[in-house]
């Protein structure tokens, strides 16, 4: 019986869209680290690993995260925060990538953050799929993205960044 | 449920995720370290630790208050966005630094009531930090300086025993590596740039080099808990030594800043420029006291 509450919250959970990037799911980004029933009362307690330390969408997912639960039936949810291990790059799954691809944002490569300099990869445009693209900023709108440029098609686009 | 109606869900009285309700976009979330474990570690004191995690949270903390003073001041839009990413990462690493602070030392404050409600002597963070904004040449010299220093720092202390410190250096190592390259990417574009950038380059090196000396200088509180700051000094200086010969920039020979009868910021003994910027930080929430945010 736990074990199948513990699958339809995780799955609940688990389908929670993230809020600066509404293409992925929570799960998608790696955001998600556990979710768990306690076999006395029922009560649901998911934890999140945030991406960067400053991260302000943290807020939003556990709200997020507790009402859908709610709205599943469950009665009793609590989100915690879980900082060990930290977030990584590399946690954005192989769906969640393809996902980023597919909204016009450059995954990032996997391997985490190896060397920043001087043995940097080739970035392919979202786009048209050029690889002659240039970084503009290694910050961007959020703490999680850069900001580059496409040489062949001239279209500006986002990219993750190994962390 | 208001699941998917962005005013209703925001102005719900709750339940938020501990029933709180929240007005804006990134606020309400009272705990950056909400339901992580809060025992200490065994073998270390409680006291010690508190205090080095102050010391680090403070030093985190008032460079990302410098930095978002940044915002609508620097040369281009891009630098503006990086400098407020790069204070947004400092200031995550403080609040949960903060927070730690005052989970070990017994007094029950959070991070609102450390960074609010202290005076200026109670601040532990180095002055390199709190120094006036000056010029970006300013900027980009007291960043190269203290994100390399820093790097190294958290590099030694990702597998301290204590699980919070522990997770503030491993995530922090890779931010602060972000932080470094850029400061050393400006370095030496302004270096080995135009001769009036070059000139204040140096200028800003002079200025701030013999404040470098105080993150080596090793407190009571750090040598008790095993993480004298002394060896950071050769790798630092190592490393700031190549980025400077790159940027075609000497390195500065000047000594360290004197300290005031053997006590610095380490000891709550700052400069002129902390009053001011206690001021900005706090008056908000000293002016309302109790609100929340």
């Amino acid at each position: 019986m736990v074990s199948t509450l513990r699958e339809r919250a995780r799955e609940v959970a688990a389908a929670v869209p993230d809020p600066e990037l509404p293409m992925l799911t929570l799960a998608d980004l790696g955001v998600l680290a556990e979710v768990d029933v306690a076999e006395a009362d029922g009560a649901v307690t998911a934890w999140l690993t945030p991406t960067y330390s400053g991260c302000p969408a943290v807020a939003e997912m556990a709200a997020d995260v507790a009402r859908r639960l709610r709205a599943a039936g469950f009665a009793d949810v609590r989100v915690r925060l879980r900082i060990d291990p930290p977030w990584s790059s590399d946690r954005i799954s192989a769906e969640g990538r393809r996902k980023l691809a597919a909204a016009g944002i450059a995954p990032p490569h996997p391997g985490g953050l190896l060397q920043l300099a001087p043995t940097r990869r080739a970035v392919a445009c979202p786009q048209c799929g050029s690889a002659d693209t240039e970084e503009l900023s290694r910050f961007g709108s959020t703490a999680c993205k850069s900001l580059w440029r496409c040489r062949s098609c001239r279209e500006p686009f986002d990219r993750i960044k190994e962390i | 449920m208001s699941d998917d109606h962005v005013y209703l869900s925001l102005t719900e009285a709750g339940p938020g995720p501990e029933g709180e309700a929240r007005w804006a976009y990134g606020t309400g979330f009272a705990d950056p370290l909400l339901g992580v474990d809060a025992a200490a570690p065994e073998g270390v004191d409680p006291a010690d630790l508190a205090a080095y995690c102050l010391m680090l949270g403070d030093d985190a903390l008032v460079l990302s208050q410098r930095l978002i003073q940044w915002i609508t001041r620097a040369p281009e839009l891009e630098e503006e966005v990086a400098l407020a990413n790069l204070g947004l990462d400092l200031l995550g690493q403080a609040r949960r630094l903060l927070t730690r602070a005052g989970q070990l030392d017994g007094s029950g404050r959070g991070e609102d009531e450390l960074a609010y409600w202290r005076e200026e002597s109670a601040y532990r963070n180095v002055r390199l930090v709190e120094l006036e904004n000056g010029d970006f040449a300013h900027c980009v010299v007291r960043l190269l300086l203290f994100a390399t220093a820093r790097e190294e720092l958290y590099r030694r202390l990702a597998d301290h025993a204590d699980p919070v410190l522990s997770a503030v250096a491993a995530l922090g190592v890779k931010e602060l590596a972000y932080h470094r390259e850029y400061a050393s990417s400006w370095t030496v574009r302004l270096g080995d740039g135009t001769e009036e950038s070059h000139r204040r380059m140096r200028a800003a090196l002079d200025a701030l080099w013999p404040w470098l000396e105080e993150l080596f200088t090793p407190h009571e509180v750090e040598l008790r808990l095993g993480v004298d700051p002394l060896p950071l000094r050769e790798p630092v200086l190592a490393s700031l030594e190549r980025v400077l010969a790159e940027a075609t920039l000497p390195l500065p020979a000047a000594p360290g800043r004197a300290y005031v009868n053997g006590r610095a910021g380490r000891h709550g003994v700052h400069t002129e420029a902390m009053g001011p910027l206690l001021a900005e930080l706090q008056v908000v929430a000293r002016a309302h006291p109790g609100a929340t945010w």
